[in-house]
């Protein structure tokens, strides 16, 4: 798929997410709509996936580490055919597979049940481990929060990563500089983010994570890196696309009401006539 | 009861992880900085390329089993109960037990019995922590015998498994030729008429002696080895209650919310027997030689025997 494309496809992404989360009447629009541009990529570009043999064994694995950004998810696992998009409305509604977390046991195309902060990480890096030692030539994309970098684990993991110079790992830290509190600074910040990888052991890409053709250049050149494992850090957007929730840590986890549903869409509309 | 050879069910682990190692090779083993205190060393010995050292980093460790699981790898992820059960807690719970990933936790050093190290170490908690997750597995074998067959079916058994080891030499209880264990079936090693005790872990060993005791004093106790914690045979704790009428549960962990919760649970929905719980009495331990901490928390034989003569005369 040409940036064009992708750009078109990160747009339904958004649009899927907004759906989902309105009709949910709760759950977390801001990161999943900063993170729609590099899930969007990777579900349609970059990872070695079928929807209809979503088990299949050399596939590429993903893991969104910061679990609550679901909506977006699940949004481009719908649009790239892992499920009915229609089944986006069901979104943390009883009886429904989309739980509000990711659950790999009941939702297809989902390789870690994950939420609670700082944890996939971990998953991630067994996977990448379990294909070096299995000698499988697949990738591990494992997405993390800014905020949640925070938690201890996510530094256990990248101490592991980058000392077993697991090179078929790549972490892309969604940097909104947001979290629940407000703004990093004002909360616990972790900058330098890409000074802490470096010492980490990690081949560092900072991108603008909006920029579909910067997300396309950063895919593309981490897997030139060997014996070492790639973070991006995604310079993004929280709540990109949707005018009201823009750099707004109250939208962190917040569903819009009807009226703001269709600000929303009509938002999202715009951008897609304006991409063409 | 063999008590000429005393072999810590840790060891036990270490030399069962090796033998599974050669039948299967999708068994891998996973360590943080204690290989040689838990015995995976002996393990890495014969599989260095199977064997993972994490690091001093549990929480992480738990999670990379649960990713290598998803890779069909059959993890065991090996560390002092303490920090298997309590400091990676969370991840135990939402990373293993929330997904029912196939991940056997081989927790070591557990209960009072680990000894010098003193409270801080003691971790009297594993099992009403571990019991409490959804679809979670918890075994607490009794002597060498029977900790190589809990590895075994462990690994038979599709599914999170937590797998409790001493760090003290225990005596061989299980060396009748019929023994056959199976998880989720209490074994019967004694029988009686006046009480019975349903003991786990190394407490078998002391509960069979003070059965011993109890009988020169008259009375005729019945023990059972309750090696599943979870799930726990129901239908042995009540048999046992409408025989006897009067269960003790003996175990070197918590009286709270360990074997003697788990009895209490199925004895109060059915009403058929009081029942005394036998364990550390919701306090910290401290620092002192094994056994000399197991006889001051009268969990020796002479503690055993004395806790179950001053109830029933009561």
């Amino acid at each position: 798929m040409d940036i064009k494309g992708l750009e078109r496809t990160a747009n339904k992404v958004r649009i899927g997410i907004v759906t989902a989360v309105h009709s949910a009447k709760c759950g977390h629009p801001g990161g999943a709509l900063s993170s729609a541009d590099i899930l969007t990529y990777l579900f349609f570009q970059e990872m070695n996936i079928d929807p209809a043999n979503p088990k299949k064994e050399d596939r590429d694995r993903f893991v969104l580490s910061k679990g609550h950004s679901a909506p977006g998810y699940y949004s481009v696992l719908a649009n790239r055919g892992f499920f009915p998009v229609e089944d986006l409305k069901t979104l943390r509604h009883t009886g429904s597979y989309l739980q509000g977390h990711p659950d790999m046991k009941h939702i297809p195309g989902v390789d870690m049940s994950s939420g609670s902060l700082g944890q996939g990480i971990s998953a991630a890096v067994g996977m990448a481990l379990g294909a070096k030692l299995k000698g499988v030539n697949n990738r591990v994309y494992c997405l993390l929060g800014d905020g949640e970098i925070e938690e201890g684990q996510v530094w256990e993991a990248a101490m592991f990563a980058g000392f077993r110079k697991l090179d078929n790992l790549v972490l892309i830290v969604d940097n909104n500089d947001l979290q629940i509190d407000g703004h990093l600074n004002e909360v616990c910040s972790p900058d330098p983010i890409d000074e802490k990888f470096k010492a980490f052991n990690f081949n560092v890409i900072k991108i603008n994570g909006n920029d579909m053709t910067e997300v396309a250049k950063a895919f593309e050149d981490a897997k030139a890196v060997k014996d070492k494992p790639t973070a991006i850090i995604a310079n993004t957007v929280k709540g990109k696309g949707v005018s009201f929730m823009e750099n707004q840590a109250g939208w962190h986890g917040k569903a819009p009401n009807d009226e703001e549903f269709e600000t929303a869409m009509k938002d999202l509309e715009r951008l897609g006539e304006e991409i063409g | 009861m063999d008590k000429t050879k005393k072999i810590a069910t840790r060891e036990s682990y270490g030399n069962a992880l090796a033998e599974l190692g050669k039948e299967h090779d999708n068994v891998i083993v996973l360590d943080a900085d204690l290989a040689a205190a838990t015995k995976t060393s002996t393990f890495k010995k014969a599989f260095p390329d199977r064997h993972i050292d994490c690091g001093i980093a549990e929480s992480n460790m738990m999670g990379i089993a649960a990713g290598l699981s998803t890779c069909g790898y059959v993890p065991f992820a090996s560390t002092f109960a303490m920090f298997a059960a309590g400091r990676a807690y969370e991840q135990v719970r939402n990373s293993i037990g929330y997904p029912k990933l196939n991940v056997k936790i081989g927790a070591t050093h557990a209960g009072i019995s680990v000894g010098e190290d003193g409270a801080s170490h003691q971790c009297n908690e594993d099992l009403a922590l571990m019991r409490m997750i959804p679809g979670m597995t918890v075994i607490c074998p009794a002597d060498d015998i029977e900790a190589k067959a809990a590895v075994k079916a462990a690994y038979e058994l599709e599914g999170p498994v937590y797998l409790r080891f001493g760090r003290l030499a225990v005596p061989i209880v299980n060396d009748n030729s019929d023994y056959k264990f199976e998880i989720g079936k209490g074994v019967k090693l004694l029988d009686g008429s006046d009480v019975t005790i349903i003991a786990t872990g190394l407490e078998v060993a002391y509960a069979l002696d003070a059965a011993e005791m109890l009988a020169a004093q008259g009375i005729s106790a019945a023990v059972v080895n309750m090696h599943t914690i979870k799930p726990l045979d129901k239908e042995l704790v009540l048999a046992e209650a409408a025989r006897t009428k009067r269960i003790v549960t003996v175990e070197e962990h918590s009286v709270l919310g360990g074997l003697g919760g788990a009895v209490a649970e199925v004895l109060s929905e059915n009403a058929c027997a009081p029942l005394l719980r036998i364990g550390v009495n919701d306090v910290f331990g401290e620092s002192g030689p094994a056994t000399e901490l197991v006889a001051k928390y009268g969990l020796d034989a002479d503690g055993i025997c004395g806790s179950i003569t001053k109830w029933i005369k009561k």
